[in-house]
C-alpha cells in the first residue's frame, strides 16, 4: 500500500513528524514501512504557463517556437511535443530549474533560436511513467483545471508529495485503505480522526425503476447495492484527484473510472461502474457460474468459467467476474452518460477462487480477498455517487437497490487489565488501557478492571482476547515491555545421547580431515537410484517422489547421500580444487510402499567421498592419493570411537568398483559399505579415483554403550609373537586373523598384520600373511608353555580353516 | 723413586693436555694407569724401601696416580663435550621448511552457526527436539492454525508428496509434535533446529531446502516479557552484547500477538546505513506468543497454559554475520567456501 503523505494530511495531523519519524513510529506500532519515498526528486522553479503563441520553428520542421507567459515575464520557449498548442496551460522549467536526473535548465540555442526554458512532460518531472495517464504519455503535461499563470506547479502537481510504502501482513487488510491508514495513524499519534460523511443530492426518480437486484448464492455474495447515477459527462478527473491517484500508483483514466478508484483507495471498498445502457436488461443477477460459460472481460481475453466462480449477470449472460474484473460489453466508455454503480460484498473465498484461476490479481481482487469492511460498501458506493455528482456532472438516483444479508453487528471482546498485565508481564493501569482503547477508536464499557471492548467492523482481524492483548501491548509500546525470564521448574537443557553422538561422529571425521557438506535432499530420477546400500534398497519399494516437482533435477528425494556429494566433488574438480575429503551426516527417505501413503521411514546416514590426494609433503617426497585403505581407515578409527565392531566383506554392487569394494556389517546386518566408485561412474563425473563410505548412523548410535566402568591398566606383561602364514591368494587375510583370535582365545588379545608378501620364494598362486599376536592374562604373568599351547591349537585351526601353513 | 713418580706425573699431564681424542686418553690411561703401566711398576719394587719410606713413596703413588685419573677425566668431559657439540652442529636443519602437513576438515557453516545456537538455548534449560523432513498437512499447518483453504498455505508454496504430505515448509511442526508427547500438561521449552523445503526457484536470496530453528516454551504463566528477555539473552550471545533488540508487530497464523525482531545495526550502531537500508535495524527473527488454538490442538487449556514460539533462519544469520552474499553458497559445497569458516 503506497500512502501519500499530502492525502494523510487531510485526515490526520502529521505536522510535527519528519515522514522518516512518522514511518519509524508506524513500523514500531504496527506496519513495517518498507520505504519512504518522495514522489520525485527535488525540484525547483517549475510554473504553470500560458502558451501565447505556439508557431513552426524557423529552421527546424519537428520543433515549435512559443511564446509563454509564466506571471512575472513572457519566455520564449522551444517545444518539440507532438501536443503543443497555443492557449494551453503547462508547466514551465523556467532557466535555474533543476529537474530530476539533476537536469539544469539554462538559456541555450537551439538551431540558431533562442530558449530560455522547458515546456515539461510528467515523466521529466519525475512520475513514474506508468502512473501517467495516457493523453500525457508522448508529449507534454496540459492543465485542464482552472490554475493561475505563475503558479508552483510542484504543489500543483504533488511532486512535492512524500510516499511511505507499507509491507501490510495478511491481518490488516483495514490499512489497504487511507482511512483505516488515517485511523491507524491518528491511534500511534494521539490525534483524533474522525471520517467525513457521504452527502447525496439525489434527484426524485427511483434507482429501483431502472433496475432489480437478485442474489442467488447469499452464502457468496450477502450484500449487492446497485446506485443508478445518470446523464454522467466522461472526462478528466479533478486535478488533485488524478494527484492522488498517481501517488497511490494508479493511473487516471477518466473521471469516472478514477472516481471508483478513488473511493477504492480512500475506503478500500472496490466498486464496479456498468455502463447502464449497455448492461443488456433490467436486472442485475448474482450467481454463480454455468459450466461452459464464459465472458469477455473487459482486458479483452476470453474467459471460461466454472461454478467455482461468482459472477454477475443481466439474467442472460455474465457482465462480470464477481470483485475482479468487469466484462467488456459492459465497459464505461467515452460516450456513457448512464451509471449503474455496484458496492457489493463478496466472501473472500469466491474472489480468491476466481482470481486465482484467472491470473488476475487487481487492486479490487486483493481487497475483496482479505474481507473488506461491512460497514463501508454502502458508505463508499454513496461518496462515489458524492463525487460523479460533483465531477462528472451525474445525477444521482433516490435510493439503492439491494439484496442485503449481510451481517454488520461489531464484535465484542472482553479483556481484563490483570489478564492483560500477566500476558505481558506489564503493569499497565485500568486507565491506560482505556486510553488506548480511546486512541484506537474501539469502543468500551469499563467495569472495575474488566472492559467489554466492541471491536470496529473495519478491523476484523481483531476477535480473541490475545488479539485485543496485541491491540495493547503495540500502542504501549513494544519498547516498554520489561526483559523477564521464565519462571516455573527448570529444566536441564542438554544434548541427548543421540544428539551427543552425531556431534562426536562429526568432530571425528573432521579432525581426520574431512569436510562437512550440507547437499540438496531433493534429487533428479537418475541419481536417485545410485549407489544406494543393498539394505536400504531391500526396504524401500519406490524412491519417494514430488506430485509437482519445480524440476526435474530436484524431483525425488534421495536414497543415498552419495550421488550428492559425488555431484560436489565433480563441482569442485571442475573448478581445479582436486584434492577433497568430504562427508554429510543426514536424512535419506525411505518409503515401504510403491505409492506413498504414509510418511517415509527417515534414516540417518553417513557418507563420505574422497578423491585426489590424501596427503601430499613435496620436499620430503611423500604424496598418497586416497586409496580403499584410507577410507577403511577412518570408517575403522570411528568403530574404535564408538567401541563397535564392524566387519567388512567384499561385496559387488552397482556403480562401484567390482575388486574394490565391500559391504560393513555390524553383527549379521548390513549397515553400509565402502569402496571405489566405478571408473565408469567416475569417468561421467569427470573424477579420478573416487573412494566412498556409506553407514546407516541409526545403527551405529543404537549399538553404542557409553563405557561408564573403568577398566584397570594391565599389570602384567604381554608377550608378543610373530607367525608368518601361506594361503591361497584370495583368502582373505581378515577372516584369517579372525580364525586366531578365536582360537587363541582366551590369551591372545589382539591380531595385527603387519605384512602381506607374494612373489618369489613363494608358490604361484599363494600369499604369506604376517601376524602380530599378543598374549595377556590381566591377572598373573603368563608362562611359555601356556604360550606355545596357544599357539599350537592357532596353527592347527588356521590349518584346517584356511589351509594355512607356518611359512619356513 | 720420588724422582721417578713426579718425573711420571709430569709426563703424563704434559700428554693428557695434548690429548687431542678420546682414543689418545684412552692410551695415556692404560700406559698409565694400567696394570702394566709405569707406576704400577713402581709400586712394585716398594719391597726395596724402608720401613719408613714406604707408606710415604706409597701415598705419593697414591697421588700421582689420582692427579692423573683425574686429568684424563676432565679432558674425557671436555672432549666427549665437543664431540657432542659437533654432533650436534652436523644434525642441525633448516627450520623454515613447511611441516608436514596434517590436514583439519571442518563443520559446515550452517552446522556451526546452528550449534552455536543449540548451545546457547541449552544454557538456558532448552533441550534440541527434531522432527521429520516429509511431515503430515496436519502437522504442518492444521494444527498450527492454518486451517485447509487457508490462503498461506497454497499448494504453490510447498511440495507436496501426496495431498497428505509434504516436504515441511517450517520446524514449527517439531513444536506441535513436541506438545502432543507432552500430553497437554508438561512444560515445554525446546528449540528443533532442521531443514525446510519450500517452492522458491533458487537464486541469490531464495532457496529450495533451507534450514531454520525454532523454539517454543510453553508452561502456566510464560509472559510476553520473557519472550523478550529470552531473545534479549540470545541476540546479545549471539550478536554482541554491545547489539540492542526492539520488537515490533507482525503476523504468523500461530501466534498472537506476533512479532519480527531486529537487533541494532552492527556497521552503523544505529545510526542508519546501506547495510540497515537507513533503519538503524536489521531483521533476524520472528517470534509471539502461541495462538491459543494451537494451544487447544496440542491439549493444553489456554486459560491455563501459555507460551511463546520463535522462528529463525541460520542462513540469514550467517549472511549477516558473515556477509555471505548468496544463499546458493550453503548448498554448492564449494571447497574455498568450507574453507573459509573451518575457524567459525
Amino acid at each position: 500500500m503506497l500512502v501519500s503523505l499530502n492525502w494523510l494530511k487531510q485526515y490526520v495531523d502529521i505536522e510535527d513528524q519528519t515522514p522518516e519519524e512518522l514511518a519509524e513510529l508506524i513500523t514500531k506500532t504496527g506496519i513495517e514501512v518498507e520505504s519512504v519515498e518522495p514522489i520525485a526528486e527535488k525540484l525547483n522553479d517549475v510554473v504553470v504557463g500560458h502558451v501565447l503563441s505556439c508557431e513552426q520553428h524557423p529552421n527546424a520542421d519537428k520543433l515549435n517556437l512559443c511564446q509563454v507567459d509564466v506571471g512575472e515575464e513572457t519566455l520564449q520557449i522551444i517545444c518539440g511535443a507532438p501536443n503543443i498548442a497555443a492557449d494551453q496551460k503547462v508547466a514551465v522549467a523556467k532557466p535555474g530549474a533543476v529537474l530530476p536526473g539533476n537536469f539544469k535548465i539554462k538559456k541555450a540555442k537551439l538551431r540558431g533560436v533562442e530558449s530560455n526554458g522547458m515546456i515539461c512532460s510528467l515523466q521529466e518531472l519525475g512520475v513514474d511513467e506508468k502512473d501517467v495517464p495516457k493523453e500525457f504519455v508522448d508529449g507534454i503535461f496540459v492543465f485542464q483545471d482552472e490554475v493561475e499563470v505563475g503558479e508552483n506547479a510542484i504543489e500543483l502537481l504533488n511532486l512535492d508529495d512524500i510516499i511511505i510504502e507499507l509491507g501490510l501482513t495478511p491481518n490488516r487488510a483495514d490499512c489497504l485503505s487511507m482511512l483505516g491508514v488515517a485511523y491507524e495513524v491518528a491511534a500511534i499519534l494521539d490525534q483524533p480522526f474522525t471520517p467525513q460523511e457521504e452527502i447525496l443530492h439525489p434527484v426524485q426518480e427511483k434507482a429501483s425503476d431502472y433496475i432489480s437486484v437478485h442474489v442467488e448464492d447469499p452464502d457468496l455474495n450477502p450484500y449487492y447495492g446497485a446506485f443508478i447515477v445518470k446523464e454522467v459527462k466522461i472526462g478528466p478527473s479533478p486535478l488533485w484527484m488524478r494527484n492522488r491517484l498517481i501517488a497511490a500508483g494508479v493511473r487516471p483514466i477518466n473521471n469516472v473510472v478514477d472516481i471508483t478508484n478513488y473511493v477504492l483507495l480512500e475506503y478500500g471498498q472496490p466498486l464496479h461502474a456498468f455502463d447502464l445502457d449497455r448492461f443488456g436488461t433490467d436486472e442485475v443477477v448474482v450467481r454463480r457460474a454455468k459450466e461452459n460459460e464464459t465472458i469477455t472481460t473487459l482486458d479483452e481475453q476470453k474467459r471460461n468459467l466454472k461454478p467455482d466462480h461468482l459472477v454477475i449477470t443481466n439474467g442472460k449472460q455474465p457482465t462480470a467476474i464477481a470483485g475482479v474484473m468487469g466484462g467488456a460489453d459492459s465497459e464505461v466508455h467515452e460516450g456513457t452518460s448512464n451509471i449503474l454503480l455496484e458496492a457489493a460484498y463478496f466472501q473472500p473465498v469466491a474472489v480468491r477462487t476466481a482470481s486465482k484461476d484467472h491470473g488476475l490479481r487487481s487492486e479490487a481482487s486483493t481487497r475483496f480477498e482479505k474481507g473488506v469492511d461491512p460497514n463501508r460498501v454502502v458508505r463508499a458506493g454513496m461518496k462515489a455517487c458524492e463525487l460523479l455528482e460533483k465531477y462528472a456532472n451525474g445525477k444521482v438516483l433516490d435510493g439503492v437497490v439491494e439484496f442485503d444479508q449481510l451481517a454488520r453487528e461489531p464484535k465484542k471482546v472482553e479483556i481484563t487489565s490483570s489478564h492483560i498485565n500477566e500476558r505481558l508481564g506489564t503493569s499497565i493501569p485500568d486507565e491506560e488501557i482505556a486510553d488506548i482503547l480511546r486512541r484506537l477508536q474501539f469502543g468500551y464499557e469499563q467495569k472495575g478492571e474488566m472492559f467489554t471492548v466492541t471491536v470496529p467492523t473495519r478491523r476484523g482481524d481483531v476477535e480473541l482476547f490475545e488479539d485485543m492483548l496485541e491491540e495493547v501491548a503495540r500502542i504501549y509500546g513494544y519498547d516498554n515491555l520489561p526483559y523477564t525470564l521464565p519462571g516455573g521448574a527448570s529444566q536441564a537443557g542438554g544434548l541427548t545421547l543421540h544428539q551427543q553422538l552425531k556431534r562426536k561422529v562429526k568432530n571425528y571425521l573432521q579432525g581426520a580431515g574431512l569436510d562437512e557438506t550440507i547437499t540438496y535432499s531433493l534429487t533428479n530420477a537418475e541419481r536417485v537410484s545410485q549407489l544406494v546400500s543393498r539394505e536400504v534398497k531391500k526396504q524401500a519399494a519406490a524412491p519417494v517422489s514430488l506430485a509437482m516437482p519445480m524440476s526435474e533435477e530436484h524431483s525425488h528425494l534421495r536414497l543415498s547421500i552419495l550421488p550428492e556429494l559425488l555431484a560436489s566433488l565433480s563441482y569442485n574438480v571442475a573448478r581445479k580444487q582436486t584434492d577433497l575429503a568430504y562427508y554429510e551426516l543426514g536424512t535419506v527417505f525411505i518409503s515401504e510402499e510403491e505409492q506413498v501413503t504414509v510418511q517415509p521411514k527417515e534414516q540417518l546416514r553417513l557418507s563420505g567421498a574422497l578423491t585426489g590426494n590424501w596427503l601430499v609433503h613435496p620436499w620430503q617426497q611423500e604424496k598418497k592419493a586416497v586409496d580403499f585403505f584410507v577410507v577403511k581407515g577412518l570408517v575403522e578409527g570411528m568403530a574404535d570411537l564408538l567401541d563397535l565392531k564392524l566387519t567388512y566383506k567384499q561385496a559387488k554392487l552397482p556403480d562401484m568398483h567390482p575388486g574394490r569394494t565391500a559391504e560393513v556389517y555390524l553383527g549379521e546386518k548390513v549397515i553400509g559399505f565402502i569402496g571405489q566408485v566405478h571408473p565408469k561412474l567416475q569417468n561421467d563425473l569427470d573424477l579420478k579415483d573416487t573412494y566412498v563410505f556409506d553407514l546407516n548412523a541409526e545403527e551405529l548410535f543404537a549399538h553404542y554403550q557409553k563405557e561408564e566402568a573403568f577398566q584397570a591398566i594391565p599389570k602384567y606383561p604381554s608377550i608378543s609373537r610373530d607367525i608368518a602364514l601361506v594361503v591361497e591368494e584370495q583368502s582373505a587375510a581378515g577372516e584369517i586373523a579372525e580364525t586366531i583370535l578365536h582360537a587363541g582365545a582366551p590369551l591372545v588379545k589382539d591380531v595385527r598384520i603387519f605384512d602381506v608378501y607374494q612373489g618369489e620364494h613363494l608358490e604361484e598362486g599363494k600369499k604369506s600373511i604376517a601376524f602380530n599376536l599378543l598374549y595377556m592374562d590381566p591377572n598373573r604373568t603368563l608362562k611359555d608353555k601356556e604360550v606355545e599351547e596357544a599357539h599350537e591349537k592357532i596353527l592347527t585351526a588356521v590349518k584346517e580353516k584356511h589351509q594355512a601353513e607356518l611359512r619356513g | 723413586m720420588k724422582d721417578r713418580l713426579q718425573e711420571l706425573q709430569s709426563e703424563a699431564l704434559e700428554k693428557v693436555k695434548y690429548a687431542e681424542d678420546l682414543k689418545a686418553l684412552q692410551d695415556i690411561r692404560v700406559a698409565y694407569l694400567g696394570k702394566k703401566g709405569p707406576i704400577t711398576e713402581v709400586l712394585r719394587g716398594m719391597g726395596k724401601l724402608s720401613k719408613e719410606e714406604r707408606p710415604v713413596i706409597g701415598q705419593l703413588a697414591n697421588d700421582v696416580r689420582e692427579s692423573i685419573a683425574s686429568a684424563i677425566q676432565t679432558k674425557q668431559d671436555k672432549l666427549e663435550e665437543e664431540a657432542l657439540e659437533k654432533q650436534l652442529e652436523e644434525e642441525s636443519i633448516d627450520v623454515t621448511l613447511p611441516g608436514r602437513p596434517v590436514h583439519v576438515g571442518g563443520p559446515h557453516l550452517l552446522t556451526s552457526i546452528i550449534e552455536e545456537i543449540e548451545d546457547l538455548f541449552i544454557g538456558m534449560g532448552f533441550e534440541i527436539k527434531e522432527g521429520p523432513e516429509v511431515e503430515t498437512d496436519y502437522f504442518n499447518f492444521e494444527a498450527l492454525n492454518l486451517p485447509k483453504g487457508h490462503p498461506a498455505r497454497d499448494m504453490q508454496d510447498s511440495f507436496y508428496i501426496t495431498e497428505e504430505l509434504l516436504l515441511r515448509t517450517h520446524t514449527s511442526p517439531v513444536q506441535a509434535r513436541t506438545m502432543k508427547q507432552k500430553d497437554g500438561h508438561e512444560a515445554v521449552r525446546m528449540i528443533c533446529p532442521g531443514k525446510v523445503y519450500r517452492r522458491d526457484t533458487d537464486d541469490a536470496t531464495h532457496s529450495h531446502q533451507f534450514t531454520q530453528v525454532e523454539g517454543l516454551v510453553v508452561d502456566e504463566n510464560i509472559k510476553m516479557s520473557d519472550l523478550k528477555g529470552v531473545l534479549n539473552a540470545f541476540a546479545k550471545q549471539m550478536f554482541g552484547s554491545e547489539r540492542d533488540i526492539r520488537l515490533r508487530p507482525s503476523f504468523f497464523p500461530f501466534t498472537e500477538p506476533s512479532v519480527e525482531m531486529d537487533i541494532s545495526c552492527k556497521m552503523c550502531g544505529g545510526e542508519g546505513c546501506s547495510v540497515c537500508k537507513g533503519t538503524g535495524w536489521i531483521e533476524i527473527l520472528g517470534a509471539g506468543m502461541v495462538h491459543p488454538n494451537v494451544l487447544e490442538t496440542a491439549g493444553y487449556d489456554p486459560e491455563v497454559y501459555s507460551g511463546f514460539a520463535f522462528g529463525m533462519g541460520p542462513e540469514r544469520i550467517a549472511m549477516l554475520k558473515y556477509g555471505v552474499d548468496d544463499i546458493r553458497h550453503f548448498y554448492t559445497n564449494d571447497i574455498r567456501f568450507l574453507k573459509q569458516y573451518h575457524k567459525v
